[in-house]
């Protein structure tokens, strides 16, 4: 083993892991201590929400920071990341079902059906749920070929994503136009180097 | 005979707190305020000209909502629609906490023989000022039940001698983006307006607001003068207003005008008439938890006996 890997195993990844649950873990303690402020369900849909899109960015933000730094180790954290995303993904969907519609079912399929915002965030949970189960290694060697057309899903849930934020919102649309922001940077970021990657060659699979 | 039949809001003689025990609380619950601030602001602070926190002298309890427990000052305090002052629910607390409410004058004019202005000083004084505990009730599907200090806005609209042209009262918020900073950005076409049809004014019901808790409303309510119309979603119940006029037609209002598929004039709170973007049928109570569970949403928000006259024959899913 060589000794960037060692410190990607033992110190990396677990750094990540303790931060990436820190969010859910400030949204369960301020629950426990009902210290949520005036409105504690739409923090923590909000909060849930913020959580799945910047997860997802970063994750997408992987193979571009590899490119352009020349190392491996973004690349062994874009899985952990990408199962962050869906972890908050999964928070949002249950809150909303459980804390904000009560589990009344025809209400949940009505606005599912009627309201876009609620369509395509749904849908792209549904999309998160194939990318998460198939993140395994030994999904990855299964699929072969097949894996990474699957995985190209995951531009469709970004773009859905904002969407869904965007039309959520009522006039403000500073946040969500961020969001929009990084991620038309990083899928031009990997738009232009497709000519290039015959010549440059980083790695075996990007 | 005189038949009296009980209205919604009204409670038997024998349920209403008795005076003496009221002053007492009132008495107190002063105190405490005026203890609580002297401690914490230097003494100017106390008899300064800032509104917001400084008690209402003279206010009569009424019986509106005694059946209902009032939100905490707090949350009521601390979480506002307010663009004018940011556009998050805690911008508004964050960013009016020094507004100037003084001097503070309004201008009356449009339809009516007696066109003029008038200081918050003679609002304060001129009108007698009264407690009412209504529910709040956001087009967001949130509520809230507040217990407001004013008087009836009808009390104030008489005083401008309307006349018989003036079929729509318009209201505007002020506009000065050095004191209210969320108005540096064009999130909204400001000044925020907004408007009633006159019988909707002049009901009992609609309250020019100056108070809440027996307080000076703060910034982030509205400080110092805003409207309450409590069958309606909140956005009608306009803030800081610093412009009233009758008009022969009706105004033209802030989120009709941006989002007119959305926000309508009339604005009634209704269950059976769901915003594009979420139901109305229910809504959830600020204040009551994570896991509480809403409450289902009240036609005209539990004022409909009062109220319903006021749009019989209308079709209420067009004029939304």
């Amino acid at each position: 083993m060589r000794s960037g890997d060692r410190w990607i195993r033992w110190g990396l990844k677990p750094a990540v892991l303790a931060l990436g649950l820190l969010p859910f873990g400030l949204l369960a303690w301020g629950a426990l201590r009902n210290d949520l402020g005036a409105n504690p369900l739409e923090t923590v849909m909000h909060g849930t929400g913020d959580w799945t899109l910047r997860f997802l960015l970063l994750t997408l933000a992987m193979t571009p920071l590899r490119r352009a730094l020349g190392v491996a180790w973004p690349l062994r954290l874009r899985r952990m990341l990408g199962l962050f995303s869906f972890f908050y993904a999964c928070l949002h969907l249950l809150t909303w079902l459980v804390l904000d519609q009560e589990l009344a079912w025809h209400n949940i399929v009505t606005d599912i059906a009627k309201r876009p915002y609620i369509t395509v965030g749904f849908a792209a949970w549904l999309m998160l749920l194939p990318l998460a189960l198939t993140s395994t290694r030994g999904m990855m060697r299964r699929l072969g070929r097949n894996w990474s057309r699957l995985h190209r899903l995951v531009y469709v849930i970004g773009v859905f994503g904002v969407l869904h934020y965007a039309w959520l919102v009522k006039e403000d649309l500073r946040e969500p136009l961020i969001y929009g922001l990084v991620l038309a940077l990083l899928l031009a970021a990997r738009w232009r180097p497709r000519r290039l990657r015959a010549g440059v060659r980083l790695g075996a699979h990007c | 005979m005189l038949i009296k039949t009980p209205r919604s809001w009204e409670l038997k003689e024998s349920d209403v707190t008795d005076e003496q025990a009221f002053r007492q609380r009132r008495r107190l619950l002063q105190a405490a305020a005026a203890l609580g601030l002297g401690a914490a602001l230097p003494a100017h602070a106390l008899v300064g000209p800032q509104g917001g926190g400084r008690p209402l002298p003279g206010l009569r309890d009424t019986a509106y909502g005694k059946d209902l427990k009032p939100t905490d000052y707090e949350d009521i305090t601390s979480y506002n629609n307010f663009y004018e002052f940011g556009t998050g629910k805690g911008a508004p607390a964050r960013n009016a906490k020094d507004f100037q409410t003084r001097p503070w004058t309004v201008r009356v004019d449009g339809e009516c023989d007696a066109p003029g202005e008038i200081g918050i000083e003679d609002i304060l004084t001129g009108f007698p000022q009264e407690e009412r505990i209504y529910r709040f009730r956001c087009v967001e599907a949130w509520g809230m039940i507040v217990p407001w200090d004013g008087f009836p806005l009808s009390r104030l609209l008489a005083r401008f001698k309307p006349n018989s042209r003036a079929r729509f009262v318009a209201f505007e918020t002020l506009y000065d983006p050095e004191r209210m900073p969320g108005q540096t950005r064009r999130v909204l076409d400001w000044p925020y307006r907004e408007g009633l049809r006159m019988d909707e004014a002049m009901h009992p019901l609609t309250l020019m607001v100056t108070g809440v808790y027996g307080k000076e409303l703060p910034g982030q309510n509205g400080a110092p003068l805003r409207l309450i119309v409590p069958w309606k979603y909140g956005f009608k119940s306009i803030k800081s207003i610093v412009r009233i006029r009758f008009t022969e037609k009706m105004p033209r209002t802030t989120w009709s005008d941006m989002q007119p598929s959305e926000y309508g004039f009339y604005a009634n709170v209704n269950p059976k008439v769901d915003h594009p973007r979420w139901s109305q049928a229910r809504e959830r109570r600020i204040g009551e938890g994570l896991f509480s569970g809403k409450h289902p949403t009240l036609m005209f928000n539990g004022y409909e006996d009062e109220v319903a006259s006021l749009y019989k024959g209308m079709d209420l899913r067009r004029f939304f």
